[in-house]
C-alpha cells in the first residue's frame, strides 16, 4: 500500500496505465521533460520514453486535435490542459469532434481519450488559472466529466477514464493536490464513472459536493453535527453522467437537499441537481433545496478571491438555514 | 524531383498536362498503367455526374444542402490516386473524388448528405475520417493519425485536405507546426478553389502563394496546377513517398477553381461574373484528361458516351434507393452518443418511445 497525496495518486495512475497498456500516450505543455507544472507526469518520460510522454507544442487545439487523431488510430491519449482556464482554444476540438466522432460515424470511429485539467480556485493564482468549468463539458453530449476529491478516488477514477471507450474530461481540484495523503493500492483498480459516493450517512439533510468542496463541506458538517444534526454527505465524483438514483434515494430519506460547488451559481451544476431532486423527490421535501456556490462574478484575483467561493463558515451558515427551515 | 527545388515564393505552378490536353513536361509524366489512368478518369467523370445530378435533385426539392466539387476533380482524384489504400485521409467536405477513389460507396455518401449519419459508417478499409465541417479542424486529426501510425510501427501516411479559406484558421497553422516539429508522415493539400463562400483568395491572405506558408514550418511547399491530374498525382506521390520514408510533411497548394456554388444554398452570381467562370471552364480538368486519353487511344467517344449513360443510370438508381431509406430510427439517435447509453439517455429514449406509442406513431 502506498501513501499518496492527490497529485501523486494521479502520477501513479498514469504510471501503472502506461506500464499496463502500451497504447497509452501522455502529452501536453511542459508534460514531458519537466513532468508538468504541477508535476503530475513526473518521471514518466524518463521511464517510458519521449515517444509516449512528450512536451506538446504550446497550442491547446493541437493537443486535443492531434489526440483525437491518435485515439482514432488506436492509441489512448491522456492529455493535459495546463489549467482549465487555458482550454478554450481546444474547446472547439472537444465539442465539435471529440464528443461527436462516434455519433457522426455511427460507431466507426471513436475517441477514447482523457483530457486532464487542473481546475478551481484557492491557490492565489493569476487570471485564467482558477476557473470551474465543469458545466460547459457536462452540457456537451458525448463527453463524460469526472472530478475526484481524494487520492484513492483520483487513481481509481483516472484508470476508469483511461479504460473508457469515450472521451472523458478529468478535472483535478488543484487546491487539494497536496492537501492530504491517503493509502492507495499499488496495483490497478477502478472506480466506476457515473457512481456517486456516500461519504457519510445522515438523516436530516443531504448535501452534495465534489472536488475541493468536499473537504470544506465535511468541516461544516462537523460543526453542525456537534449541534445535534445528522447530515448525509455525497461526493458526486461524476458530473456527467449524474448518478440520479443515489441522490434521489438520499433525499427521500432526509427530506432536505443542498448542493455546494465552486462553479458560478446561475445555470450552474446545482441547478441541474436541484431539478433532479424536484423531479424525483418533490413530495419528500421539507425545505426548499439550496445552492451554496460561488457568485456570478468574474473570479477575482487573489486579493478578492475570498469573496467568491464558498468557505466553511458560509457553508455552515447556509446549511443551518436548510435544516432550520 | 519537385519538392527539392520547389520555391513557393515564386508563382510558378507545376503543370504536366496543359488545358489543351498536351503533355508539356514529358520528363515529369508519371508512369501510370492504362488501367489506373482509366480508373482515375472514370472516377473524375463519375464525380462530375454525381454533382450535376445532385444539383438537379436539390432543385427538385429531393436533396438537402450539398457542396459540389465541379472543377476540382483533378485535384481530388490526382492526389487520391497517389496514396495507398491503408493511408489515412482527413477530409473537409468537398472531396467527393477522394471518397470515390478510395472506395466509399456512393449510397453512403448520398445517405449522409441526405441527412442520415449512417452514411458515414462504411468499411474501415476506406480509411477516410467523416466529413468535417469546422474549417481546418481536421488537419489536427491528421497529425495525430500519423503520429499513432509511427508509434505502432506502421508506415501509413495521413493526408489532410483544406480549402484556401482554411489557411486562415489557427488549426491549419498548429497542424503544420506539429507535423514539422514531430516530423510526422503528413501531406497537407490546400484545395485553393479561389473562394471561401464569397470571399476571394486575395482577401484571405496576402502571401503570393498559399504554398509559401510551408516556409514558416520548415517543410516543402509547392504550388500545383490543380486542374492537371498528372501534376497532382506526381507531386502528391513524391510527397507521400517522402513522408512514408520518414522524411517529414509537405504542403501542397492545388491551384484550381470552384466552377459551382459553395453549396446549393449559395448563389455565386452575386459575387462573381460569368465571364470569369467561363475562362476557367476552358481549363476544365476533365476535358484535358479526356483529350489526352483519346490521343493515346485509351478511351473513345463511344466509350465516353456509354460510360456517362451507364453511370447516370447508376447515380439515379442509387439516389432513388437512398430516397427510399426512410427516416432515422429513434434508436440511432441515442445509440451512438456513448459506447453504452447512460441511464439518463436510456430514460430519455424510453420517454420518447412511450410518447410515440401513446400517439400511435
Amino acid at each position: 500500500m502506498l501513501v499518496l497525496n492527490l497529485i501523486e495518486a494521479i502520477t501513479n495512475a498514469l504510471d501503472v496505465a502506461m506500464d499496463f497498456d502500451k497504447s497509452v500516450v501522455v502529452f501536453g505543455e511542459d508534460v514531458g521533460f519537466e513532468g508538468g507544472v504541477f508535476r503530475a507526469t513526473k518521471g514518466l518520460q524518463a521511464k517510458y520514453g519521449e515517444d509516449r510522454c512528450f512536451d506538446s507544442i504550446l497550442a491547446e487545439s493541437s493537443i486535443i486535435g492531434s489526440g483525437i487523431g491518435m485515439a482514432i488510430n488506436g492509441l489512448k491519449p491522456v492529455v493535459e490542459m495546463q489549467f482549465s482556464g487555458f482550454m478554450f482554444p481546444g474547446f472547439n476540438q472537444i465539442v465539435t469532434h471529440a464528443a461527436r466522432m462516434r455519433n457522426r460515424s455511427r460507431g466507426l470511429y471513436t475517441v477514447p481519450m482523457v483530457i486532464r485539467m487542473p481546475y478551481g480556485g484557492g491557490v492565489r493564482a493569476l487570471e485564467h488559472h482558477s476557473e470551474s468549468l465543469e458545466v460547459l463539458f457536462a452540457h456537451t453530449p458525448g463527453l463524460k466529466v469526472v472530478i475526484p476529491s481524494t487520492p484513492y478516488d483520483a487513481k481509481g477514477l483516472l484508470l476508469s477514464a483511461i479504460m473508457d471507450p469515450d472521451p472523458v474530461i478529468f478535472l483535478e481540484p488543484k487546491r487539494i493536490y497536496r492537501a492530504f495523503k491517503q493509502e492507495v493500492p499499488e496495483e490497478i483498480y477502478t472506480i466506476p464513472i457515473g457512481k456517486a459516493k456516500v461519504v457519510k450517512e445522515g438523516m436530516d439533510l443531504t448535501v452534495v459536493a465534489w472536488g475541493a468542496m468536499v473537504k470544506e463541506t465535511q468541516k461544516a458538517i462537523e460543526v453542525l453535527e456537534k449541534e445535534g444534526h445528522s447530515i448525509e454527505l455525497i461526493d458526486l465524483r461524476t458530473i456527467s453522467p449524474i448518478d440520479k438514483a443515489t441522490l434521489i434515494q438520499s433525499v427521500q430519506k432526509t427530506g432536505r437537499f443542498a448542493v455546494v460547488h465552486e462553479a458560478a451559481k446561475s445555470y450552474g451544476p446545482g441547478a441541474e441537481l436541484i431539478t433532479i431532486i424536484n423531479e424525483g423527490a418533490f413530495l419528500y421535501l421539507e425545505a426548499p433545496p439550496m445552492r451554496i456556490t460561488s457568485v456570478d462574478t468574474i473570479i477575482p484575483l487573489p486579493k478578492g478571491e475570498h469573496h467568491y467561493s464558498p468557505n466553511v463558515e458560509l457553508i455552515t451558515s447556509e446549511l443551518r438555514q436548510v435544516i432550520e427551515y | 524531383m519537385f519538392l527539392e527545388n520547389a520555391n513557393p515564393l515564386v508563382d510558378e505552378m507545376i503543370q504536366i498536362l496543359n488545358p489543351k490536353g498536351e503533355v508539356v513536361k514529358p520528363e515529369w509524366m508519371p508512369e501510370l498503367s492504362k488501367e489506373v489512368l482509366l480508373k482515375m478518369y472514370k472516377t473524375m467523370r463519375l464525380s462530375r455526374i454525381i454533382d450535376e445530378k445532385t444539383l438537379q435533385y436539390q432543385r427538385q426539392g429531393r436533396m438537402l444542402t450539398y457542396a459540389p466539387n465541379l472543377g476540382q476533380e483533378a485535384t481530388q482524384v490526382g492526389s487520391a490516386a497517389a496514396i495507398r489504400q491503408t493511408d489515412w485521409v482527413a477530409p473537409s467536405f468537398r472531396e467527393l473524388g477522394v471518397w470515390l477513389y478510395k472506395g466509399a460507396p456512393l449510397y453512403n455518401i448520398f445517405l449522409y448528405w441526405f441527412g442520415n449519419e449512417m452514411g458515414m459508417k462504411m468499411s474501415e478499409d476506406v480509411r477516410i475520417l467523416p466529413i468535417s465541417v469546422p474549417i481546418a479542424s481536421q488537419m489536427q486529426h491528421a497529425t495525430g493519425l500519423a503520429y499513432a501510425s509511427r508509434l505502432k510501427g506502421e508506415d501509413d501516411v495521413a493526408v489532410a485536405y483544406v480549402g484556401d479559406g482554411g489557411t486562415s484558421q489557427g488549426d491549419f497553422h498548429e497542424a503544420l507546426n506539429f507535423a514539422s516539429v514531430k516530423n510526422t508522415a503528413n501531406v497537407f493539400i490546400i484545395q485553393n478553389n479561389q473562394f471561401a463562400i464569397s470571399t476571394r483568395r486575395a482577401i484571405q491572405s496576402k502571401t503570393r502563394t498559399m504554398a509559401q506558408k510551408a516556409l514558416g514550418y520548415s517543410m516543402p511547399g509547392i504550388q500545383v496546377d490543380g486542374n492537371d491530374v498528372f501534376a497532382m498525382y506526381a507531386v502528391t506521390k513524391e510527397a507521400v513517398d517522402r513522408a512514408r520514408r520518414g522524411e517529414g510533411p509537405t504542403l501542397i497548394e492545388a491551384y484550381t477553381y470552384r466552377l459551382g456554388a459553395h453549396t446549393t444554398s449559395d448563389d455565386p452570381t452575386v459575387y462573381r461574373e460569368e465571364s470569369e467562370v467561363e475562362e476557367w471552364r476552358k481549363k476544365d480538368p476533365l476535358d484535358r484528361f479526356r483529350i489526352y486519353l483519346y490521343s493515346q487511344g485509351f478511351w473513345s467517344e463511344a466509350e465516353e458516351e456509354a460510360y456517362v449513360k451507364a453511370q447516370s443510370e447508376f447515380v439515379k438508381e442509387t439516389f432513388e434507393s437512398v430516397e427510399q431509406s426512410g427516416m432515422t430510427p429513434l434508436e440511432d439517435v441515442f445509440d451512438y452518443v456513448y459506447a453504452e447509453k447512460t441511464p439518463i439517455l436510456e430514460a430519455q429514449y424510453q420517454e420518447r418511445k412511450a410518447f410515440y406509442a401513446k400517439e400511435g406513431k
